[in-house]
């Protein structure tokens, strides 16, 4: 049952993007993720090709064209205008093993986080999750690097291909879009023989509340260190007095005080606020590399040995639950009074 | 009767995890003596377990790949109320990436045999994929719901169930025997009762090997991972941290004055 994919030759296939699009619009990690693949495709003498599938995408493969993609297998078709996992998984895989690129990218979103593992085991290759940054290694072997255990690991896939990789929406920038790039469109027949054992009936959007995170001036995190539900409050209250937006750990998302949806850092968002303030969290690599775009970062935590003090412009060292009342009240005298400490 | 296997994973208690540490000279972990418990996430898939066997004929098997202290894992889980635990316990499964994880488990499930659903939780806390769900159903040629929230149509052959997205969710039909993947949004999971415990005494925990499987050992763990770690580095911060001390008030006011300055509330 296991497929075994091994490199055929030396020469390099291409890097591939699998791109994703929401009611026709590609999403921004796609495009972050095609001006990725184009540094490392330029570094192996190779092409970017972007796999795209949607229904009535017609005006959407410039901008992939623009931000660096050689080649555009589309499958367009009414059937695939929700992400349905059978069918978009037999055509990559399908494709990927007529076309045996050397990498496959693929963003960290719902649909990405179930799709690429399909992908991966159907074709008996590794698949490395989160990455905050990809690099070749002197063999030219893909370096994906993900946070853990206060440092960072290199994992690869040496023996397989494609090398897999799912990468966060923020981790990499916007490329420049140079408008005059084209590139060829190859069409992709929709197969009719597709078991229907899943079916995406219906797509709902629910407005979340609060200040959204990627765009907030000032984010408030709170972690493990919140205590419990009434902690966690405290938290959430100064992010309230400051008009921020609140997000948080995996600690404090497993603790049930909050929604995954706010959860900062590698497996989470990436946010790069003016002023960060992480309250009652240890530094842990996986979140702080969501907000290293901060301009200034606080730490508050009881630990004056936690690595968070090595990693922020301003620390205090206090029990989060005895002192945010007091930062609140002193917060709340500033605004309303403009008091000039 | 509906056949449920939940898939449960013993790591390292999150919340002393964050002490783990690798030595970057020696590349050996740093503190891993740390206490296994269940993945937060699989709680939540075992307790959808039991609300199903509560309202439909059910029968629970918990299976879990791990060192022997597992064990305690999934006695944790028949004490919580699942019929049967299996550990699948051997050296050669070591070292294992998700792929690997999720390939032994696969064997598993089809020794077991006749199953309906398969649940496991969205993500484990020590390595954070999401893979073993999707690539479990991969390998066993089953349809897949990950990061399912809700399931407001089951007992038939074909369920309804919402699985969350960035923001909302996907209402999505699936036919059984399927793969689910679950968040913490799905349930509240119960806590031990001490005739449960009682009762769990009575249950016994089959311990399978590879040999059990009929797969070759190389397929397994380390050997059977196409992913391995090549190198670490640790991060060196650019930041020079201030430390702000004083009073409670003079902190709060020292912070709003800094804050202030420089324009930022």
């Amino acid at each position: 049952m296991r497929e075994i994919q091994s490199r055929m030759n030396n020469t390099h296939g291409a890097v591939w993007v699998i791109a994703e699009q929401i009611d026709c619009r590609i999403l921004t990690v796609s495009l972050q993720l095609i001006g990725q693949a184009r540094k490392l495709a330029d570094e192996l003498q190779t092409s970017v090709e972007v796999v795209l599938l949607g229904d009535t995408l017609d005006g959407q493969t410039q901008q992939l064209f623009a931000v660096g993609a050689d080649r555009v297998y589309l499958a367009d078709s009414p059937d695939l205008v929700f992400y349905q996992p059978e069918i978009y998984t037999k055509i990559i895989v399908k494709l990927a093993k007529e076309r045996q690129p050397e990498i496959m990218l693929v963003g960290s979103t719902s649909m990405g986080r179930e799709l690429a593992p399909l992908v991966a085991a159907s074709l008996g290759t590794g698949l490395t999750a989160h990455c905050i940054d990809l690099v070749f290694d002197e063999n030219k072997i893909l370096e994906q690097r993900v946070p853990a255990y206060g440092g960072l690991l290199s994992i690869i896939c040496p023996e397989w291909r494609p090398q897999m990789a799912t990468v966060a929406k923020g981790v990499f920038p916007m490329p420049e879009l140079d408008k005059s790039r084209t590139g060829e469109i190859v069409p992709l027949d929709v197969p009719a023989d597709i078991p229907r054992r899943v079916r995406t009936l219906e797509v709902v959007h629910e407005e979340p509340e609060g200040v959204p995170l990627e765009s907030a001036s000032i984010v408030v995190a709170g972690g493990a260190g919140a205590g419990d539900l009434e902690g966690w409050h405290m938290i959430a209250g100064l992010a309230n007095a400051l008009n921020a937006a609140l997000g948080s750990t995996r600690p404090a998302v497993d603790e049930g005080w909050i929604g995954l949806e706010t959860m900062i850092g590698q497996s989470g968002r990436m946010v790069s606020p003016e002023l960060y303030i992480g309250v009652g969290l240890s530094g842990e690599l996986q979140h702080m590399v969501g907000v290293t775009g901060a301009q200034v970062m606080v730490a508050i935590n009881n630990d004056a040995n936690s690595p968070v003090f090595e990693q922020v412009d301003y620390g205090i060292v206090d029990d989060c639950r005895k002192f945010l009342p007091i930062l609140m009240e002193k917060i709340k005298e500033y605004q309303e009074n403009l008091v000039t400490y | 009767m509906l056949r449920i296997i939940v898939c449960v994973k013993a790591v390292p208690d999150p919340k002393q995890a964050s002490n783990i540490r690798i030595d970057p000279v020696t590349r050996t972990l740093l503190r891993c003596d740390i206490p296994l418990v269940m993945n937060p996430l699989d709680k939540h898939a075992l307790e959808a377990a039991l609300q199903l066997k509560a309202q439909l004929e059910a029968h629970v098997t918990v299976l879990s790949m791990g060192p022997p202290a597992a064990g305690n894992t999934v006695k944790e889980c028949l004490a919580l109320g699942a019929d049967q635990g299996i550990l699948l316990c051997d050296q050669a499964c070591g070292g294992a990436d998700a792929f690997a994880t999720a390939w032994a488990l696969a064997q598993a499930i089809e020794r077991i045999g006749s199953y309906d659903v398969v649940l496991c939780g969205m993500a484990s806390s020590d390595s954070g994929t999401e893979w073993v769900g999707p690539e479990i159903a991969t390998f066993l040629r089953l349809p897949v719901v990950t990061r399912v929230r809700e399931i407001p149509e089951y007992g038939g052959e074909w369920w309804k169930v919402k699985a969350s997205l960035e923001s909302g969710y996907r209402l999505v039909q699936v036919k059984l025997p399927a793969v689910l993947t679950v968040t913490r949004e799905l349930n509240t999971p119960r806590a031990l009762s001490f005739s449960g415990i009682v009762e769990a005494r009575r249950k016994e925990i089959a311990e399978w090997g590879i040999d059990d499987l009929g797969v070759p050992k190389g397929s397994v763990g380390l050997k059977g991972s196409p992913t391995v770690v090549s190198d670490m580095t640790t991060q060196e911060s650019k930041r020079q941290v201030e430390m702000i001390t004083g009073t409670r008030e003079e902190k709060a006011e020292r912070l709003i004055r800094k804050l202030a300055d420089a324009g930022l509330i």
